[in-house]
């Protein structure tokens, strides 16, 4: 068995690293938009809003039904061939447009439950002094399922922090490609791919902590 | 003040509330006795439209509702008429009991935060907790809960305040201190209709009593009256289970 090369594996942390920043940026805008979308679908999940509703199941279904990747493919390639004037579409914006819908399929379903967790109770008395539908959601229902939502959105976002290595397929240098290249480079591609791992990891880890400090805060009124 | 006419429920097969007519004064305070499932609460549900009544009319103030042809603004109109005090509390969980009992005034009465807390904190001392503004529901004992849920229902500045069944989720020990603040608010001439269980609460506060069975009002009358002169044998009967230490 050969010898690792440990001073490749240090040297390559710092240039790989230089790579992160997009990563994160395209999980980040992935998240917040996917946020903002699987708010809007699980409200009309919940209010079963007429039309809109059979629309919302069956873009879920879709969404959660096919992997990934051939919705990056069909963002990346096949849209474009459709739609003309996406023909500048680049691959950073293919992949947050892909990680945007895919997750918020999941995201939608798992933000209903908590809505649809929060006593009913709180809804009448809401609507007894006089709230209308939209302040309910914005002041009491949405504040307290956001509780109860957080760890399995916390989960969804590492989640999509890994999936943003996927750009790479789509020719997008980031993490992921990065290491690729170095490695075809090097022809070291153990010690390569188990920095990237590892970088992955760390960051996950760190995001971890951040969940439990989170949950723990969110908590607090809650707790005798 | 308040006129319900004809207010009929009905789900499905089942006919809830089958046309009441009551009029209600203002300052009046209205106990609605009943045995169980007989529509006790679905009446006052109806009255704020947290149910919707199949068909009547109601009227708070000058505002007439008709349950055939309602928008969604005369609800809200209606709703910000009444308040209701709930049987498990409802407090918001997420909110401390200061802004439970502020939030209707920031957010349906758009008052400036600062006002709207400092009269919530006028109510707070009112009810007694002066000294729980900052503390959560989940904090609060049972009869502290229903209190600020009462404070909620007071803030409100409602033309009435509808109590569903107040003390019946709480433990012994706290019913007094809940009685005890409604009795305080009777004083004051607060519009009340309240459906309770809490007999003696009954008999020494209400200015008048309805007792409801299958729906319908059966009988109706100041408490001295009814509670000891009953007309309808259905009256009778359940006085006599409900005081059994009477002679009826």
């Amino acid at each position: 068995m050969n010898v690792l090369d440990f001073d490749y594996m240090l040297g390559l942390i710092p240039v790989l690293l230089k790579y992160l920043p997009l990563t994160l940026e395209m999980a980040a805008a992935g998240m917040v938009l996917a946020l903002i979308l699987a708010c809007l679908l699980a409200v009309i999940r919940v209010l079963k809003v007429p039309v809109l509703n059979r629309f919302t199941m069956l873009f879920i279904s879709f969404f959660r039904g096919t992997p990934l990747l051939v919705q990056l493919f069909l963002f990346y390639y096949g849209l474009p061939q459709l739609v003309s004037s996406l023909t500048a579409i680049n691959g950073i914006t293919a992949t947050i447009m892909g990680l945007t819908m895919h997750f918020s399929a999941y995201m939608a379903e798992s933000i209903r439950a908590a809505i649809v967790g929060v006593d009913r109770s709180q809804t009448e008395a809401a609507l007894s002094i006089g709230m209308t539908n939209a302040q309910l959601m914005r002041r009491i229902i949405l504040p307290q399922a956001t509780r109860i939502a957080v760890p399995t959105l916390m989960n969804y976002f590492i989640d999509m922090i890994k999936a943003t290595s996927l750009a790479f397929t789509l020719g997008v240098t980031e993490l992921m490609g990065a290491t690729q290249k170095e490695a075809a480079g090097s022809f070291l591609y153990f010690e390569a791919f188990i920095i990237v791992a590892i970088i992955y990891w760390v960051i996950v880890e760190m995001l971890s902590w951040l969940q439990r400090y989170l949950e723990h805060r969110l908590n607090k009124a809650y707790s005798r | 003040m308040i006129r319900l006419k004809g207010l009929r429920k009905v789900y499905g097969r089942q006919t809830v509330l089958d046309g009441i007519d009551l009029d209600i004064a203002k300052g009046e305070i209205v106990v609605v006795i009943g045995p169980s499932g007989t529509g006790k609460s679905t009446l006052l549900r109806c009255i704020n439209f947290l149910e919707k009544p199949t068909a009547g009319e109601i009227t708070v103030g000058d505002l007439t509702v008709d349950a055939c042809s309602t928008s969604r603004k005369d609800i809200l109109a209606l709703r910000r008429r009444t308040a209701f005090v709930f049987q498990n509390y409802a407090l918001f969980a997420n909110k401390n009991a200061l802004d439970n009992i502020a939030e209707r005034l920031i957010v349906v009465d758009k008052w400036p935060k600062e006002k709207a807390r400092e009269k919530a904190r006028e109510i707070l001392q009112r009810i007694g907790l002066g000294d729980k503004a900052e503390a959560y529901p989940a904090s609060l004992s049972g009869g502290q809960q229903q209190r600020v849920g009462i404070g909620r229902a007071m803030a409100t500045g409602a033309e009435v305040i509808l109590f569903d069944e107040p003390t019946s989720s709480l433990d012994p020990e706290w019913v007094e201190e809940v009685l005890g603040l409604m009795k305080q608010l009777a004083s004051e001439h607060q519009t009340m209709v309240v459906v309770t269980h809490e007999m003696s609460f009954a008999r020494d506060v209400a200015d008048r009593v309805i007792f409801v069975d299958g729906g319908r009002i059966v009988e109706q009358g100041p408490p001295s009256e009814l509670f000891s002169n009953p007309q309808d044998p259905r009256t009778r009967d359940f006085l006599r289970k409900v005081l059994p230490d009477q002679t009826v």
